[in-house]
């Protein structure tokens, strides 16, 4: 569920740290990046959308993901889901 | 004709250390990997060699499997590229129990948190068959590609299974071995209530005072090729795969058959195919798993083969050195195996002072003894022995 701190610098950084434990360097990790670059495939989505569940309580079917193309797009559709709490 | 196979590189990671010259090199000094009555990989580093996304979707025996085949590959000289077609490599990585960590972990997070909570991981790390799949990934390999699993014989029917590969021709190369990560509670737990597991910790095969295996955990791999292939491109080949068999007790499914007939059929019909008689070999690299059973019916079976020839053999148990590796052991025991003839050296059963009556075979106590003359004057031969919960038998023979 939201929490009071809540804000898209912190789902940001619990993201970052999220895909930085699945595999790729925490330098590499941007907004801009592509999930193609970081090597990031639908399994590791579905662990990203597990996280989202566990943290912010919001359950998200990977398949949301569908269109994301960058670490920004993932970020828009977990933040237009968490933020709007 | 029929096509040879060579063994071309090996590699492993074992409770002695990372690397087979570490194997070998400690094996045969008489040390023990042995800590606390368990054989754990404690020199195992996986961050040195995977990357984080490989250790993040490997169980622990994947990552043993692929620590130990990146260094048989490049032992073999294959470090940059498949010196064959990919598609002519094979890869055939054997296993006990597969991703068992892995497994129970995830059943303790269902049962405590749920459903949502358990990991889209868990299948692809526990299969039994990660590993071969994790291998091939890792190097291109497209051939074949399979588990083998038959308990503690899982790693000596890969070997033996890549091996068939080879000679057929279906391949022109295949990596292959076992690989084992069972130290989890539930397998330690269930090896004692059957009362399989040594109480005092010690492995101690073919001695008086044995009381069961030390379970240990591992990883062993060896690169075959078909030895005109493998000369074609100037490989150095370290040894030659001459025999394997294949047998089962079809008696019981834990204990084996008190007389020995099914590994004694293994071993002669090895030693058939190797076309060795058995005054040619020079050294047995035993199951030796140190339960009362094994290794009295080892004993036996070994003396039904080799008669009077028996009294000559040097015969001993890595097990003794790190524990039993189950489904990897057979694998690490034929790179000890050959790695051993090649020193034209027989490493010894560490442990090992008390006779009991009728295990009165040279189990090579304590110290490595070289093997004998002729050995030593000819190509030294060897035979590596694996049996499984099931009934399986395995038998690989190697020269070197």
């Amino acid at each position: 569920m939201s929490t009071p701190e809540t804000t898209p610098q912190s789902i940001e950084e619990t993201l970052f740290d999220a895909i930085a434990e699945i595999g790729p360097d925490r330098s590499d990790i941007t907004r801009d990046a592509t999930l193609e670059d970081l090597d990031i495939d639908s399994l590791d989505l579905v662990e990203i959308a597990q996280l989202v569940q566990e943290t912010w309580g919001i359950e998200l079917d990977p398949q949301e993901f569908g269109g994301v193309k960058t670490v920004g797009d993932a970020l828009d559709v977990i933040a237009a889901r968490v933020l709007v709490l | 004709m029929r096509r040879s196979v060579v063994i071309t590189g090996v590699g492993a990671v074992t409770p002695l250390g990372v690397g087979a010259d570490a194997l070998i090199d400690r094996w045969a000094a008489g040390e023990s990997g042995i800590e606390d009555g368990l054989g754990r990989c404690t020199q195992f580093e996986p961050a040195r060699t995977l990357s984080r996304k490989q250790m993040h979707r490997s169980d622990r025996f994947t990552q043993l499997a692929l620590v130990a085949a990146a260094e048989a590959l490049a032992c073999a000289g294959w470090d940059d590229e498949l010196p064959y077609p990919p598609e002519r490599v094979g890869c055939i990585v054997g296993s006990g129990v597969g991703g068992v960590e892995t497994f129970t972990s995830q059943q303790a997070t269902l049962d405590a948190r749920g459903v949502d909570a358990c990991s889209p991981l868990g299948i692809p790390m526990m299969m039994p068959n990660a590993a071969s799949g994790a291998v091939a990934m890792r190097h291109g390999i497209t051939g074949p590609n399979w588990c083998v699993a038959s308990a503690c014989a899982a790693g000596a029917h890969a070997i033996g299974t890549a091996a068939r590969l080879v000679q057929s021709g279906e391949v022109d190369a295949i990596v292959t071995g076992g690989a084992e990560a069972g130290i989890a509670p539930m397998v330690v737990a269930a090896f004692a209530r059957m009362r399989a597991t040594s109480r005092t910790g010690v492995s101690r095969p073919f001695d008086a005072r044995r009381d069961g295996f030390v379970l240990g955990e591992g990883a062993g791999v060896l690169v075959l090729e078909e030895a005109e292939s493998a000369r074609a491109r100037g490989a150095e080949p370290l040894g030659e795969l001459l025999g394997y068999a294949a047998t089962a007790d079809a008696y019981h499914l834990t204990a084996p058959d008190p007389t020995g007939s099914g590994p004694a059929r293994a071993i002669e019909l090895a030693l058939e195919e190797a076309g060795v008689g058995a005054q040619d070999v020079d050294y047995v690299n035993a199951h030796g798993t140190a339960t009362p059973l094994n290794d009295r019916v080892e004993t036996e079976a070994i003396k039904r083969v080799f008669g009077d020839a028996a009294a000559r053999l040097q015969v001993s148990s890595l097990k003794s050195a790190i524990g039993h590796l189950l489904g990897a052991s057979g694998a690490v025991e034929a790179v000890a195996t050959v790695l051993a003839l090649r020193r034209r050296l027989a490493p010894p059963t560490v442990n090992w002072a008390d006779a009991e009556e009728g295990l009165d075979l040279d189990y090579v106590p304590v110290r490595a003894q070289p093997l004998r003359a002729e050995a030593r004057a000819r190509r030294a031969v060897g035979i590596s022995n694996s049996f499984g919960f099931g009934g399986h038998n395995a038998v690989l023979c190697i020269a070197a």
